[in-house]
């Protein structure tokens, strides 16, 4: 059965999250890996439906390190107070 | 108000001279702005100890979009407390760079309330730039600017801002409606501006003539450029007044067209108009006699970029002629399987041109479902990418892989 996307947006916060600090995720590495993991239930659409949905609601953000990436929101360590 | 400015010998050797100087305006600022006495002061002992003194954010932005603010802090937030945040927000221009003074008014207006209150009209992607605010600032003015309908750009690997010449709305070379387009393009866009999904960036500029004024073969992903494919429009009495009133048209026109395809007999002009390339050099040296031909569109070329990670490139012929009339949908079916077939397969931080040297000019074609034609080729038997498989026996690829 076709998966939402907010069923999307919680394996690749999931994914996000655990790699946090040791590795960034492009969008398009979630969009391949949810296509990977779910095979026939996802598709490219409802992948960047479920993005939208997790940096509209904050639960993840856009970085940018020479290529755009997602995160879990963090201090990023430029930062000054 | 800054109390007094820094002590800046080396800075102020950029004001000497009659023309514009960034010292001269931000000094101008520093009355206003205690930020910019601090730019001042970190610029000059940059300039001093051959060091930059800026760290870049990686994180700064407004909710929910990845794109149009460059995050930068001072590496010196002690002794320059005032740039200890200094980010940059890329403010989408209009097309043609058109603002009315009451516009710019407001936008100076909340920049001076919110920012540093200097300014770079405009960045090379053709952004109206904001430099320098702090981070609890972005979202008060992303609000601001919303509500006197400006919106912020692009920025990261995202379409960046599209920009655009005057176009029609000013230039009588114009082959299309390059304000109407960019406009169109910008509007269609704006996941793909505000949310970052590419290897990298992605530009589209729209020049209405091959004058480019915009310098789209060279500065951006997708060259739209205007052009024309039936004949160059001539007035003979104008070519004639033109060599009366003392005009070299052999040594200033004929011999410079990179054709071959120009004639003068004394009496009257031949243009071979088959071997015309477009490039408007008769025409910008008589205007009054040649004009471009009446049957308009656009050349589409892809993959021109400045020289970051890898070496420049100029863009090349993609669509030789294509009709732009709204809504472009035609290009815009291309546009969507160039990004697909590059967002699966690129590099990190590999632009659409380096994608396709790395995968070949023929796969990426047979990728995008675009047929190979003459025109992408610049000369004859030059370009090893395009094979006509018609002509290929398949014994002949057997016999190579064994070799
Ligand atoms: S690119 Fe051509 S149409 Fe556009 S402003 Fe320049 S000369 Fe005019
Ligand atoms: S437009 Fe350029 S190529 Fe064409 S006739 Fe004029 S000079 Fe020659």
């Amino acid at each position: 059965m076709a998966k939402t996307p907010e069923e999307i947006a919680d394996a690749m916060h999931k994914m996000v999250k655990d790699a946090f600090g040791v590795k960034k995720y492009k969008p398009m590495d979630l969009n391949k890996a949810m296509r990977e993991l779910f095979g026939d239930e996802v598709d490219k659409k409802t992948c960047k439906e479920a993005i939208k949905l997790l940096v509209n609601s904050g639960r993840c953000v856009y970085t940018y390190f020479g290529g755009s990436f997602l995160e879990i929101p963090h201090r990023e360590g430029a930062a000054n107070d | 108000m800054a109390d007094k400015l820094p002590n800046t010998p080396k800075l102020d050797e950029l004001e000497k001279g009659k023309w514009p100087s960034f010292v001269k305006e931000i000094k101008m600022a520093a009355k206003k702005s205690p930020m910019c006495a601090d730019l001042l002061g970190q610029l000059e002992k940059s300039y001093t100890e051959k060091v930059g003194y800026w760290k870049h954010g990686g994180i700064v932005g407004v909710m929910g979009y990845g794109g149009g603010v460059i995050g930068r802090y001072s590496a010196l937030p002690k002794e320059f407390p005032n740039v200890s945040h200094f980010h940059t927000m890329r403010v989408n221009q209009p097309a043609g760079w058109y603002y009315n003074t009451e516009a710019l008014r407001k936008i100076c207006d909340i920049w001076e309330k919110h920012g540093s209150g200097i300014t770079n009209l405009h960045g090379s992607t053709g952004d109206l730039v904001l430099l320098g605010t702090r981070t609890e600032e972005l979202e008060p003015i992303f609000d601001e600017l919303q509500k006197i309908n400006f919106d912020i750009g692009g920025s990261g690997s995202d379409v960046r801002t599209p920009s655009c010449c005057c176009g029609q709305s000013r230039c009588e070379w114009a082959c299309y409606d390059t304000m109407a387009a960019c406009h169109d393009f910008t509007m269609e866009y704006q996941d793909e501006l505000h949310r970052p999904a590419f290897p990298y960036k992605f530009k589209f500029k729209f020049s209405g003539c091959p004058n480019d004024c915009v310098a789209s073969i060279a500065r951006s992903d997708m060259s739209l450029i205007g052009t024309w494919r039936d004949s160059i429009q001539q007035d003979d009495a104008e070519v004639k007044a033109y060599v009366d009133g003392g005009l070299d048209i052999e040594e200033d026109v004929i011999s410079r067209c990179p054709g071959k395809c120009m004639a003068w007999d004394g009496k009257k002009l031949e243009i071979d108009n088959s071997f015309c390339r477009r490039c408007m050099h008769c025409i910008n040296v008589m205007p009054k006699a040649l004009r471009p031909g009446k049957d308009r569109g656009a050349t589409i070329l892809l993959g021109s970029k400045a020289p970051i990670v890898e070496g420049a490139l100029l863009s090349s012929v993609l669509i030789p002629f294509i009709k732009m009339e709204a809504p472009y949908q035609e290009l815009k079916d291309i546009i969507e399987r160039i990004w697909d077939v590059w967002s699966e397969e690129g590099k990190n931080r590999e632009r659409v041109g380096e994608f396709i040297q790395r995968v070949g000019m023929g796969n990426f074609l047979e990728a995008i479902e675009v047929e190979p034609v003459a025109e992408m080729v610049a000369h004859p038997r030059e370009n090893p990418y395009i094979f006509y498989e018609e002509f290929f026996e398949e014994d002949d690829d057997e016999e190579g892989d064994k070799g």
